[in-house]
């Protein structure tokens, strides 16, 4: 058969085709077999027409022309999945695939095996297409993007489990904030499936909710390499989570979908991880700070106390209790230069301060005050600071620290300003 | 008093935080009654402290999630 067909066609052999009547089948068969033969990889430039994309075959269909000429051009599904970005009529774009004959129809056909954009990177053009096109979906949205909470306690991370960037996430977050839990789902980055990989797992952490904010990420690598950042059911995943998204891929210059579509976007997954957890020091010092401002607030009531102690105590010609109170203001006194001075020590030096502040303010506990022969008065509006805070005739009680006097207020007398 | 203590033990970081500068502030404004005031002030000191050892003694918790035989995803501690 083979043999034959080769004598057929061979001018050299001596047996000219045009003494032979050929079948409308031998004839196209013949053609088909020269061809394939003369063209079996060519790569031809045009623009795209007639694009259809069969349904549910998935074979592509279209005409590729130029100013002079058309062919029509086929790829097969298995071929066709491998292209990323979308073709549509008008476009400039490359074919490699071989020359044939379609002998139902006699027609010529180019069978396409991969498509490359003219002008433009594959790669480059896809990304370009499924970027418009979630951005017009509102994928992107502002006000879509959820916040970062401030202080996550849990946090979950969907990389792989043997790239630099797992790593790096955490030791950042080892150093920075240490009292979260960290929550590693292993997936593959690149290569087949690895987009697959990623947006189950953003929908798993999604299933489980045990986790307060996710990063998702890898390190970085070649466009190729990020691809699967820049799938559209990745995208999706982001875009669908309830969990606040960190992306993190790449370098710093690294522009993916998923940065995109992500609540925050991290340049790197180090930045990640130093954005999703504050840093320690920071907290500790903001700590330290409350409790100063505590201990501040509570010396500045006693010493209001204390003046109004003064006062009463003067009037009523308390020696013991004045002696006291000078004492008191001196603490006071020393506690507040104390608590001034805090600022130009190290961390270490404020945690041992820390605990000696406390020591000092349970010396100024007005329990222990009571204790040292002070009394307060609650009247019947609540604790009387002033002369002017109670009438004569009032009922008062008198809180010792062992106890209470019932009262009555038989006469007062307000000191001169 | 204990069922503040257990308030307290039950409270996260963040909501310690929280409690904290509510705390500062009622103090700052200076109007609790004196025994509120010392309640308030060993409140606060309490949460200082423990946010502080929460912090110093913390050690990452580094957990993986995979897929278990029968295809349930399960959570296995790894070391650090």
């Amino acid at each position: 058969m083979q043999e034959e067909s080769r004598t057929l066609f061979d001018p050299t052999a001596g047996s000219p085709l045009e003494e032979k009547v050929l079948k409308v089948k031998d004839l196209t068969r013949l053609a088909r077999e020269v061809l394939e033969k003369s063209f079996p990889s060519v790569l031809v430039e045009g623009e795209v027409s007639n694009f259809k994309r069969h349904m549910p075959s998935g074979h592509l269909y279209f005409t590729l022309k130029d100013d002079e000429a058309q062919i029509r051009v086929v790829m097969w599904r298995s071929d066709a999945a491998r292209v990323r970005f979308d073709v549509s009529d008008g476009m400039k774009i490359i074919v490699k695939g071989r020359i044939s004959l379609y002998e139902p129809r006699g027609d010529f056909q180019l069978y396409a095996v991969s498509l490359i954009p003219a002008g433009q990177g594959a790669l480059q053009l896809a990304f370009e297409q499924l970027k418009k096109k979630l951005e017009e979906e509102g994928l992107f949205a502002e006000e879509h993007k959820k916040p970062i909470p401030e202080f996550p306690s849990r946090i979950g991370v969907v990389t792989s489990i043997e790239g630099a960037a797992v790593r790096d996430i955490i030791s950042i977050i080892s150093r920075r904030f240490p009292a979260v839990e960290l929550v590693i789902y292993p997936v593959k980055v690149q290569g087949d499936g690895a987009a697959e990989e990623i947006a189950n797992a953003v929908r798993d952490f999604n299933r489980l909710r045990k986790v307060d904010v996710l990063i998702v990420g890898r390190g970085g690598g070649s466009l190729e390499d990020l691809w699967a950042f820049n799938e559209e059911i990745v995208a999706r995943s982001i875009y669908d989570s309830k969990i606040p998204v960190i992306s993190a891929v790449g370098h710093q210059v690294d522009f993916t979908i998923s940065d995109f579509v992500a609540d925050v976007r991290a340049a790197t997954p180090s930045a990640a991880a130093e954005l999703v957890v504050p840093d320690r020091l920071d907290i500790s010092e903001s700590i330290q700070s409350a409790a100063r401002s505590i201990t501040r607030a509570v010396v500045q009531n006693l010493d209001r106390l204390r003046l109004e102690v003064d006062r009463l105590s003067h009037h009523y010609a308390l020696r013991q209790p004045l002696l006291l109170a000078d004492q008191k203001s001196q603490l006071v006194d020393e506690l507040t230069r104390r608590l001034e001075s805090e600022s130009q020590h190290s961390l270490e030096l404020k945690r041992q301060r820390f605990s000696a502040l406390e020591l000092h303010l349970n010396a100024l506990n007005p329990k222990a005050v009571l204790r040292r022969g002070y009394s307060f008065v609650e009247g019947p509006r609540g604790i009387v600071g002033s002369v002017r805070n109670i009438n004569v005739g009032e009922t008062a009680t008198v809180h010792l620290h062992d106890g209470v006097l019932d009262s009555q207020i038989t006469g007062k007398h307000e000191q001169e300003r | 008093m204990s069922k503040n203590a257990k308030q307290k033990e039950d409270l996260n970081f963040e909501e310690s935080l929280k409690r904290l500068e509510e705390i500062v502030e009622t103090l700052e404004a200076g109007n609790a009654p004196l025994e509120e005031s010392i309640r308030l002030y060993e409140e606060g000191m309490m949460l200082a402290k423990s946010c502080v050892t929460r912090l110093d003694e913390a050690k990452l918790k580094l957990k993986k999630i995979q897929k278990n035989a029968g295809g349930a995803l399960e959570e296995t501690d790894i070391e650090n």
